[in-house]
């Protein structure tokens, strides 16, 4: 494999899938430096994708595959960035952008992280809110199983509510 | 907090004891915390971001936690002490010299937790530890980000977990990063080849202060680059794996050398103490080129009356800021070279071992 800009050895691949429409192109190490893929900024933590020349790269190498066009427009209800903005810096104003870009998005985490959902640590309030909603339910079928006298699945229920709660 | 009394202190990242400690000099675990309901560090109103700042002192003063962390304010600190802090690998340099407004670090005792306010996102944190130690360091600051947790709202999402400002850090919002000491591979060439395999598993390699592709000397870091679709032990063990493999290669390389030149290598390191020892003007980079040299040296037996620890000592000392502070007085680029050969001839004269 060469590099689509020079013909070196490529060692650099991306892959973009927009709306089902793959796209891939190879960079060779100079060129993906010249093209300031890797952010190197002093002091950080380690290197990361430049987001913006990420964008912009992909904006170079010919027509895009249907972006939807109104990506572009986004803007986040919450603090007033607009998508553009983002591609620009590479940094998001607030947490509602994350629901406000989220077609824009997610193409950009599958690329960076070669996924599309947190799979570690949840916080603890957010598992007792999930735990809550869970035991009203099963109440709340508990209760209507015993109105329609299904006293079986009742019973079998309030052994999830039990289980449930003593997990806490 | 006088930072000042740090200045004696090794630091935990230091201390040159922990696990394969021949190799692995520290351990270094971050996590990227957000606040909910309010818009990111890089575009909160200053009023939003003394906001932030107040909510989060809070929760660092009153968490649960079996230690003290005492806050710094970073505005308030000196353009020295602020260098002083980046050296001390305790702040970002973004945080000590590019940013603005309120914001600040907070810092245990050990030096071995610290929890930025207000950088890219409204917490960093992060835990340091000597030698390999990655299950452990995790345990650290799991717990401490529970503890954190307890007092404030985090930004959470249920798709994409831990929201943070760039996207290249959601999900866990962590970053493991094992800080190596590579000088066999170096010498025989092959770390050109151990870097490239790390690049095509997604672990990112840079050298200390992340200046491209030069390490000074032969330290290396190495990180994750995906933080989302995998849970934090995953990721962990990953690195974990790739460093053993990293760590057979550098004692295999060092053992090579011993075998094939010993006389060579022995006259290296009584060069490098010689030089050290003997010149009047001298620059960081040379500094850890020989200390490297040195290190080396020690771990290979080749000199025996030299601690691990004092190279370290040396190595933190000789720093830009940690000079000036040990001078009493700010000096240029010239002046610095020259305080620095002084204070290395002083302190080797000191130890004994400026015999070459």
């Amino acid at each position: 494999m060469t590099c689509q800009f020079c013909d070196a050895a490529a060692t650099v691949t991306l892959t973009e899938i927009v709306n089902k429409h793959k796209r891939v192109l190879r960079l060779c190490d100079r060129c993906a430096k010249k093209k300031k893929l890797f952010a190197d900024a002093p002091g950080a933590a380690s290197p990361q994708v430049d987001v913006p020349a990420l964008l912009s790269l992909f904006g170079a190498a010919g027509p895009a595959p249907a972006a939807p066009p109104e990506t572009a427009a986004l803007t986040c209800p919450d603090c007033g960035l607009q998508y553009g903005e983002f591609r620009a810096t590479g940094r998001l104003g607030c947490p509602a952008e994350y629901d406000a870009f989220r077609p824009a998005l997610e193409p950009l985490l599958a690329r960076i992280h070669r996924a599309d959902a947190h799979a570690g640590k949840t916080p603890r309030a957010v598992r007792a809110a999930r735990r809550g909603e869970r035991l009203d339910e099963l109440r709340r079928r508990m209760a209507a199983a015993a109105r329609a006298e299904d006293y079986e699945e009742a019973a079998r229920l309030r052994d999830e509510v039990r289980q449930e709660e003593a997990a806490e | 907090m006088n930072l000042d009394s740090l200045l004696p202190n090794l630091g935990e990242w230091l201390r040159g004891t922990g696990p394969e400690s021949d190799v692995v000099v520290s351990t270094r675990i971050r996590l990227a915390r957000n606040l909910a309901g309010f818009p990111f560090a890089n575009r909160a109103a200053p009023a939003q971001k003394a906001e932030t700042a107040a909510k989060a002192r809070d929760a660092l003063a009153k968490a649960d936690l079996p230690y003290q962390l005492d806050y710094v304010d970073v505005p308030a600190l000196s353009p020295l002490d602020r260098q002083f802090l980046v050296e001390r690998q305790l702040v970002s340099r973004e945080l000590a010299t590019v940013l603005e407004g309120p914001r600040g670090v907070a810092l245990d005792q050990k030096e071995s937790v610290s929890v930025m306010v207000n950088e890219e996102d409204h917490l960093r944190l992060q835990v340091l530890r000597s030698g390999l130690a990655l299950t452990e360091a995790w345990e650290d600051i799991d717990k401490l980000d529970d503890a954190l947790e307890a007092r404030l709202g985090y930004a959470f999402h249920d798709q994409f977990g831990f929201l943070t400002a760039c996207p290249t850090n959601v999900g866990t919002g962590m970053r493991a990063s094992v800080m190596l000491h590579l000088p066999a591979l170096g010498l025989t060439k092959q770390i050109e080849k151990v870097f490239r395999a790390l690049q095509k598993i997604n672990l990112a390699v840079r050298g200390l202060h992340g200046e491209g592709s030069r390490a000074f000397g032969d330290l290396y870091q190495i990180s994750n680059q995906v933080t989302l679709g995998k849970s934090e032990p995953k990721i962990l063990s990953e690195i974990g794996e790739v460093i053993e493999t990293i760590l057979q290669y550098e004692r295999q390389a060092r053992n090579a050398l011993l075998k094939e030149r010993r006389q060579a290598e022995q006259d290296r390191v009584a060069r490098a103490i010689g030089t050290l020892g003997s010149a009047t003007m001298i620059t960081s980079e040379e500094t850890m080129e020989l200390l490297s040299a040195v290190r080396l040296g020690i771990h290979q037996r080749l000199i025996e009356d030299l601690p691990a620890t004092t190279v370290n000592q040396l190595f933190i000392h000789t720093q830009a800021a940690h000079l000036q502070k040990l001078m009493g007085q700010p000096l240029d680029g010239e002046e610095r070279n020259a305080a620095r050969a002084k204070y290395l001839k002083a302190k080797l004269r000191e130890l004994g071992s400026a015999r070459p």
